[in-house]
């Protein structure tokens, strides 16, 4: 019987015959923590009394969800932190290098690979054909020191997308439609598997933006084959030497197919407060939105900030909208410098953020007040996610935030391209 | 055997609902953050709830983060086990990790304040102000010998490693 893409993985790196339902321990090729996660996993590290680090240059400490420290608390957790990469050889990734699923795919993830984080959009790296996935603290740190986790091997939908997008509309927008069709739970233990040939033309960054959203349909991995575009962004980052192509087999077996045809896709926008409550972005027009975000590991690459300059070039956000832009890592940053994105922004009235996941999970740098709608290009709109529960979260691209900052009110980009 | 009182909940408890983020800074002082459990959703529940009590949930009780600090405050409040329809992956393996049950099973049959004995070695709830029993998911082996243990660090502690083979 032929494998998909989870199977093949899993069975590799387990060393043995793996099939949808078993129950396997595959090698941890990579695993990390962040700074929300990283100080629980380390004391349950020492509760373990498993004094060991399996393999050291492939655990990685990221600080980048508070970053840099609003508090007194969460600067003793980074200190927390910085001291155990010091004594124990761990990575580490400081204020200001980036979110971490950026991180992991700028630098770290590669085809093939087992991944888990301490984090749930873990599943970023799928977009590489790694199998990535977030769990919790104790079971990255158990991953950490033995080398190793216990993993259900999942059964797979495939999600075959055909047709091009039209103008203004991004990976983005399919995320949201998919998750609006099977809705946040329709994929919960499932891998999902994309193909098609959308997504064989598809880049890497928006293929970021697929694999990143799977978790909100409760995936617990989403996943790509690996490719020629796959073999660039690994060459475009020194790291060419680590491409091995990585496919299913033609007579996998899949839970579901599901068939999408995105000639007819609009914009699309997640509405508060759950992220498959999803509506057409011209559908909303009026809803006054009071702050806008540009940003997170779903969509704050340089491609995402060059769809949002271009519309905000020559132009001003609405007076009674912030805009905030918080690029997703220190690379991402020096080159939307260079590329003039940066200048835009500011001269469009905006507000450029640290490298880092900003005002996403509501911790600093943007926390909404009372009855204030946010239009983000984030992956979640949870009530109380930006650190309000009176504040309403819009999930868009960065297409859609660009032109809902200047028309103040949620709307379609296309009026303003 | 577990008997207790349920709190019921609706669908789609996120961890956002169970610890908010605006609380990100009290992660490292869990009884602080034990305090704001489910605040959003039910502003009372740390006053009324009782060890022993029981959270009853509709689907997909837990989405969200990877916060494990959500199972772990649940417990810190006395909560014996979740029963919930259903619950996103990553709770649930972070409950169990942390020794606390999650059941899934038709909690449609369970009312806000119901007594309820949960026989967990049967695989079944008894909702005692109802009469009716439900019978309860399984879940995989593994997860059954970590909960025995009382959560992944004395499981590992005890074994010294997984172990794919049953008792
Ligand atoms: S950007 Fe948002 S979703 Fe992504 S890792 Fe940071 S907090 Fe999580």
């Amino acid at each position: 019987m032929g494998k998909t893409l989870a199977e093949k993985i899993l069975s590799e790196k387990s060393g043995s015959d793996a099939h949808a339902g078993d129950i396997v321990i595959a090698k941890v090729d990579l695993a990390f923590l962040q700074d929300g996660t990283g100080p629980l996993a380390l004391r349950q590290l020492q509760a373990s009394e498993l004094e060991r680090i399996a393999t050291p240059a492939k655990v990685i400490i990221f600080l980048d969800h508070a970053s840099p420290s609003p508090s007194r608390e969460l600067a003793n957790d980074h200190i927390l932190l910085r001291d155990f990469t010091r004594k124990s050889g761990v990575q580490l990734c400081d204020v200001g290098e980036g979110i971490c699923h950026q991180l992991i795919a700028e630098s770290y993830a590669n085809p093939g690979e087992v991944v888990i984080g301490a984090d749930s959009h873990t599943v970023t790296a799928g977009a590489l054909g790694a199998f990535a996935t977030g769990m919790g603290s104790t079971d990255v740190a158990i991953a950490i020191a033995l080398g190793k986790t216990w993993l259900r091997v999942p059964e797979s939908f495939k999600i075959v997308v055909r047709g091009s997008f039209k103008r203004g509309v991004y990976a983005k927008d399919l995320a949201l439609h998919i998750i609006g069709k099977i809705g946040a739970d329709g994929a919960t233990y499932r891998a999902l598997e994309f193909c098609g040939e959308n997504i064989e033309n598809m880049g890497m960054s928006e293929r970021f933006t697929l694999a990143n959203m799977a978790v909100e349909a409760g995936a617990k991995a989403g996943l790509f084959s690996s490719d020629e575009t796959t073999r660039r962004y690994l060459e475009s980052h020194a790291r060419s030497d680590l491409f091995r192509s990585i496919r299913p087999d033609p007579d996998a077996e899949y839970e579901q197919i599901i068939e999408i045809d995105v000639s007819s896709l609009e914009p699309m926008v997640s509405k508060p407060h759950a992220v498959d409550n999803i509506a057409p972005a011209k559908e909303l027009k009026g809803e006054k939105i009071q702050q806008v975000f540009i940003g997170t590991c779903t969509n704050g690459r340089l491609e995402d900030l060059a769809t949002a300059a271009a519309i905000l070039k020559g132009r001003k956000r609405h007076p009674a909208t912030r805009l905030l832009i918080a690029p997703a890592s220190k690379e991402v940053l020096t080159q939307a410098i260079g590329a003039g994105y940066i200048q835009t922004f500011l001269e469009a009235g905006g507000t450029v953020l640290p490298p880092g996941c900003g005002p996403c999970v509501g911790v600093h740098q943007g926390v909404l007040g009372d009855g204030e709608a946010c239009l983000s290009t984030a992956n979640r709109n949870f009530r109380g996610r930006m650190g309000n529960p009176e504040a309403f979260i819009y999930l868009g691209s960065p297409a859609t935030a660009a032109a809902s900052a200047i028309a103040g009110e949620i709307t379609d980009p296309r009026e303003l391209m | 055997m577990l008997k207790g009182k349920a709190f019921k909940f609706g669908d789609n408890i996120s961890t956002d609902d169970i610890t908010p983020g605006r609380f990100f800074h009290l992660r490292s002082n869990l009884p602080e953050l034990a305090k704001h459990l489910l605040e959003d959703v039910a502003p009372s529940f740390t006053s009324r709830v009782e060890p022993g009590d029981f959270i009853v949930a509709g689907v997909n009780f837990g989405l969200g983060s990877s916060r494990e600090h959500a199972a772990v405050v649940i417990k810190m409040a006395g909560v014996a086990a979740v029963l919930a329809k259903s619950a996103a992956r990553i709770f649930f393996r972070n409950a169990i990790n942390v020794g606390l049950p999650v059941l899934i099973c038709d909690t449609d049959k369970i009312s806000d304040g119901d007594e309820l004995e949960v026989d967990l070695a049967g695989g079944m709830v008894k909702n005692l102000t109802s009469g009716v029993v439900l019978p309860l998911g399984r879940f995989p082996d593994v997860m059954l010998r970590i909960l025995d243990e009382g959560g992944l660090i004395p499981y590992i502690k005890k074994h010294g490693d997984f172990s794919l083979q049953s008792r």
